[in-house]
């Protein structure tokens, strides 16, 4: 289906977000491309926000009082909320976290630690992200479990032949971005899933960069283990979620101890609370959990196929703009498999400079750096590259003005003939 | 927030473009390297002080932005002759002067990064002298 402009968000919803606004360059709006960082917030969530702590806030589950009761409630509706977004089952496989870093942490840490054997393989990627790397390697270094890695395809996918040879009895997680932070690549985890599956293995999915922009489905992915977080997706920081399978969170012990957490404690022992308390030890999340919900509405009402489509149709259009810069590199696949973000590089000039120029001349925010990907940037023979992620609110103007900037920078920093003169 | 015009001033262009000591030491007998883990910048200080404890000679190498690469450049230049006493006493004010334009903290780690493997590399001998 060719992509049509008619597929493009109405732009009149950049006004339900105050900080879009922000002059950051006198009369140039800011163009905000670091939505693969963390993204901003409509009206609706900051006043989801205010409404909590001015009307309905105690902590939960513990007072018999009216706020108590409030916000128990409230909280327990943004966990079923978060249920319905991603089709779980039970709002019991829900758990609340700080965010996805913190959810992979939890499953690395509790189900990691506890069935995890010498010579057991956890099976990830070379494209993953720090957060879904480096607890699998404290997990591993603990165990004596082994860590594998899937390659990359020449145009930055993922090697499926390797990943179904690197397979096997010995395969107990596969730990899985369904979109790359960095490459933008869209995984193919519906046809993942069920290969781990027949060896025996769970999935865990990094959705920090899916669920905010595509539809998701744990049921039908038959996924075991799915983590993101609040603040990529309109909603505040703080808060993230980690789905699981309640048979495997049925099985594993707690991971962080306190209050909330138990059913029973004694001075020399404690009975753990069932799901989802079980995992939720101390005050949770409370506001940030209830505007996440708020954000998830809001999402809800445009859509997630139809904010999708969007950036489909800024993502072909940025693409196509950036492959005639001369002396750009565009990392990672042809639009068709890449979700809304473009990370490139110039052999000459640092990334520092793109995102520099861009910020203080053009207004436009960019990411320049690794992106929490150093394994990746490594592979790819860089040490950084300059990366413009989309959401809803963009449109293809900003990637005109992105452009504009990008074609001053090269104009800045090309070879001169300068020469130093001496102190 | 300094514009880019300042940030990017023609003396620091200069340095880039046309840097001063920028390669590897035959004769080194101190080196260090380091980088930003932010962003990647890499710089390597190879150095060779004499029996007085003077600079004799210091080249540097590396890639990373403008800003880390310059200031290495400058850092060099102004240093070049000069003791280890005199090392030390030249400051992270100090170099971000030497630099010239305000920078963000974000940016001043670039520009730090090459004062930082001076002042180690000053205390950092090779070990094994190469054949």
């Amino acid at each position: 289906m060719p992509l049509a402009s008619s597929q493009l968000l109405p732009e009149s919803l950049r006004e339900d977000f105050p900080i879009l606004n922000t002059d950051v360059l006198d009369g140039h709006p800011l163009v905000f491309l670091d939505n693969a960082a963390s993204t901003q917030r409509p009206r609706q969530v900051i006043d989801a926000i205010s409404r909590v702590y001015e009307h309905d806030y105690a902590n939960v589950h513990r007072g018999i009082h009216t706020l108590s009761e409030r916000s128990t409630e409230q909280y327990e509706q943004a966990r079923d909320r978060v249920r319905q977004l991603i089709n779980a089952r039970e709002s019991r496989e829900i758990i609340f976290t700080q965010g996805t870093t913190a959810s992979i942490n939890l499953v690395a840490r509790s189900w990691g630690e506890t069935n995890l054997k010498p010579g057991d393989e956890i099976l990830t990627t070379v494209m993953e992200h720090h957060s879904n790397l480096v607890p699998w390697q404290q997990v591993a270094a603990k165990t004596g479990a082994v860590l594998r890695h899937v390659p990359l395809t020449p145009d930055g996918r993922l090697d499926l032949d390797v990943y179904k040879n690197l397979l096997s009895a010995r395969t107990k997680i596969v730990a899985v971005a369904s979109v790359s932070n960095t490459l933008g690549t869209i995984n193919p985890i519906a046809e993942m899933i069920p290969a781990a599956h027949a060896v025996g293995a769970l999935v865990l999915v990094d959705a920090a960069q899916s669920v905010p922009h595509l539809p998701t489905d744990v049921t039908a992915l038959d996924v075991d283990f799915l983590a993101f977080s609040g603040h990529k997706m309109l909603g505040p920081t703080g808060v993230g979620v980690l789905y699981g399978k309640e048979s495997l969170l049925d099985a594993m012990p707690p991971f962080l101890g306190g209050g909330s957490m138990i059913n029973e404690v004694r001075l020399d022992g404690f009975t753990p609370a069932e799901l989802p308390a079980k995992f939720e030890a101390g005050t949770p999340p409370i506001a940030p959990a209830i505007a996440m919900s708020a954000a998830i509405e809001y999402l809800e009402n445009i859509g997630l196929d139809a904010i999708h489509r969007h950036e489909q149709v800024l993502t072909q259009y940025a693409y196509d703009r950036l492959s005639q810069v001369e002396g750009l590199r565009i990392l990672g696949p042809k639009p068709e498999f890449r979700a809304g973000l473009i990370s490139f590089a110039f052999e000459k000039i640092h990334a520092h400079e793109f995102a520099q120029v861009l910020n203080d001349r053009f207004g436009v925010a960019v990411r320049a750096g690794h992106h929490c990907t150093q394994p990746l940037h490594k592979l790819l023979g860089l040490s950084a590259s300059t990366r413009a992620s989309f959401y809803l609110y963009n449109g293809r103007e900003e990637i005109d003005r992105l452009l504009e900037g990008i074609a001053a920078v090269q104009a800045m920093f090309a070879p001169k003939g300068r020469r130093r003169r001496s102190q | 927030m300094p514009s880019d015009e300042e940030l990017y001033q023609d003396h620091i262009l200069d340095h880039y473009e046309d840097p001063f000591h920028r390669g590897t030491l035959s004769t080194a007998t101190h080196a260090h390297e380091d980088k930003n883990p932010l962003c990647g910048d890499v710089v390597r200080i190879e150095l060779e002080l004499n029996h007085d404890g003077k600079i004799a000679d210091a080249f540097f190498s590396g890639e990373g932005c403008v800003i880390s690469q310059a200031s290495a450049s400058m850092l060099l230049e102004k240093l070049q002759g000069k003791t280890v006493d005199e090392v030390k006493e030249f400051s992270a004010a100090d170099m971000l002067e030497l630099y010239g334009p305000r920078l963000t903290p974000n940016r001043q780690k670039c520009c730090l990064l090459s004062w930082k493997v001076l002042q180690s590399a000053v205390h950092s001998p090779i070990e094994e002298k190469r054949i």
